[in-house]
């Protein structure tokens, strides 16, 4: 019984911490209606920031979260300006973003083995600060905690952008209507740029929560990230924020289930709930009615 | 249709010939065969993407199918060769018909959803408790059927039968019809033609090549492991081949192949890093300057490309 709450427990943990990874995905998609692919990619960047911050420099992880936020900050609004405006004016945006997110993304992953090798990269789970919790006589590892908490303020701010700032109204009138929304005098390019740095920004953050939360980072786990961060946001419902939190619950306690009961399956998780939620209701656990599938 | 004859009897003898020639000038057989083998996935990948749209990152699947296919019946049921290459292709066929539902998706839903599912059989071949079929993760030994040139003349004829598929698509009706199912498919089914058979057909077919390709792969190699013939690498590859030269022709794949797998034969082997890099860019630029790759520079021109 005591496995049974320690596995619901670090799934809720988890969880929360994989709807922070994922919800800038789903930010972007829903702002934009494009597939950032290299969104994994770019989490894993973080996470090499974070890493690199604190073994060569000694600088700890939250100090480099702030920079990395700014850093992100201005890559998304630059690679917003760069690419996104041309994409969106193609027959098939979506498809395109796709193709051409899935170029960045091998372009990110080799330059990232150029630059760290393909070896897993660890650091010491203290490194967060030590926090003890315990909760029905079990323990849990400070670093989870930590990144529990960080991930529920994230979130909460991005909702409280969304919901009670001039820019977030704006932004969710261009995830209602585009059109309407730039027919309404709302600067389009201004405010979208900025909610494609904001998914970046929040990609970083649950990057340099990454090495305390899943062990290793190598260049490559960024496609693994990307579909975990598919596969959440597709069980919540595209498009919706509060879905996404569902879905990395969903998500996170399902893993730790499989891990603690049956370990040599726990791998495919992510990819059989992808699969079982596309093909048995496409729209997401919160999705009201059918996507253009 | 007469010169679509001429001109796709020529693309047949030259592709026979350049790969019966460069054997016998190029000491290494193994980068033909895997250009062959390269060539054939992307016209399989161009059946499914050039005619209807559909783009499968998890087409390896197919391809890890047929190789496992090939093992499993060479190993366990003592097929002779020929049989076990074919019934190894046929494996893959059966799980794409497994896989057919995700047809129902579209756009980046399908892609990612097939991704899935190949890393699905994936981690089914490789996990441990699979071991009395498919060895899990310890990976198989073929060394009783290994011969390497029967094999390669095999993936020669395969190469060009599945080129010939793509021309004969191109230029029937079948093949029409899934382009007006690609443009808009409510209208497609007004006009009477089945969408839903007519989808399954070419996604069953464009998996019967890549699964025969890895179980000649396969054969070929002799020794694999579920993590070489299920590299995600290998979808990437067929794609951004296809996507180069351009789907829904018959030049384009080939061209593509031909070009990109040749410069990664002299820069991306040792290196595979800036090989990653120049094709990351590439995808990038195509999508932003020639989304139609390559051949379309051709056809703007008023050029017909086969």
């Amino acid at each position: 019984m005591s496995t049974f709450l320690f596995a619901v427990v670090s799934g809720i943990l988890f969880g929360v911490f994989f709807s922070l990874m994922a919800i800038g995905l789903n930010f972007a998609f829903g702002v934009m209606k494009i597939v950032n692919l290299a969104h994994g990619d770019f989490v894993m960047l973080g996470a090499f920031g974070a890493y690199y911050a604190l073994s060569t420099f000694g600088i700890n992880p939250f100090e480099t979260m702030i920079m990395e936020i700014v850093v992100f900050l201005v890559v998304g609004v630059a690679l917003y300006y760069g690419i996104i405006p041309r994409l969106l004016r193609s027959d098939d945006p979506e498809m395109l973003s796709l193709i051409l997110f899935f170029g960045i993304s091998q372009v990110i992953e080799a330059l990232a083995t150029l630059a760290f090798g393909t070896n897993p990269v660890t650091l010491p789970t203290n490194a967060l600060g030590q926090l003890s919790f315990q909760l029905f006589g079990q323990a849990f590892e400070s670093s989870w905690v930590i990144s529990f908490l960080v991930s529920v303020v994230a979130i909460g701010l991005l909702y409280v952008y969304l919901y009670k700032t001039k820019m977030g109204i704006a932004t969710r009138a261009i995830m209602a209507n585009r059109d309407e929304a730039a027919a309404s005098g709302i600067d389009v390019n201004r405010i979208s740029a900025i909610a494609f740095g904001i998914a970046l920004v929040l990609a970083a953050i649950a990057g340099t929560l990454t090495p305390f939360m899943l062990g290793g980072i190598y260049p490559s786990v960024g496609v693994n990230l990307t579909i975990t961060s598919f596969s959440i946001i597709v069980i919540g419902s595209l498009g919706n924020p509060i879905g996404t939190v569902v879905g990395g619950l969903v998500y996170g306690l399902s893993l730790l289930l499989m891990q603690t009961y049956l370990s040599s399956w726990a791998n495919m998780v992510p990819y059989v709930l992808l699969i079982l939620i596309l093909l048995i209701k496409p729209s997401g656990l919160l999705g009201k009615g059918a996507r253009n599938a | 249709m007469r010169k679509n004859k001429l001109s796709n009897a020529i693309i047949l003898v030259v592709l026979a010939v350049l790969f019966i020639l460069t054997p016998l000038l190029y000491p290494n057989q193994s980068v033909p065969f895997q250009m062959m083998a390269f060539m054939t996935l992307a016209q399989g990948i161009n059946l499914l993407y050039g005619f209807t749209g559909y783009l499968p990152f998890g087409y390896v699947g197919f391809f890890g199918s047929g190789a496992y296919g090939v093992s499993i019946l060479v190993l366990l049921l003592h097929w002779s060769v020929i049989p076990a290459v074919i019934g190894g292709g046929l494996f893959a066929v059966v799980v794409a018909l497994l896989l057919s539902p995700l047809l129902r998706l579209s756009g980046a839903y399908f892609s990612i959803g097939s991704l899935a599912a190949s890393e699905i059989v994936y981690y089914v071949v490789s996990n441990p408790n699979m071991q009395n079929i498919t060895q899990g993760p310890y990976g198989i030994n073929l060394a009783g059927i290994y011969d390497p040139n029967t094999s390669y003349y095999a993936m020669l004829v395969i190469l060009l039968i599945f080129t010939a598929v793509v021309m004969y698509v191109k230029n029937s009706t079948f093949g029409m019809s899934l382009l007006a199912i690609k443009e808009d498919p409510v209208s497609a089914a007004m006009a009477g033609i089945n969408v839903v058979r007519r989808r399954v057909a070419i996604w069953l077919v464009s998996a019967f090549a890549a699964g025969l390709v890895g179980a000649v792969y396969g054969w070929y190699v002799s020794v694999f492991y579920p993590s070489s013939v299920f590299d995600l690498t290998i979808s990437i590859f067929a794609i951004v081949f296809t996507l180069f030269g351009g789907g829904g022709t018959v030049l384009g794949p080939i061209v593509g192949t031909i070009v990109l797998y040749g410069l990664y034969n002299t820069i991306g082997v040792s290196s595979p890093q800036y090989f990653q890099l120049i094709y990351g860019l590439l995808i990038v630029v195509l999508v932003m300057f020639l989304p139609q790759g390559l051949t379309s520079l051709l056809k703007r021109r008023g050029i017909n490309v086969p």
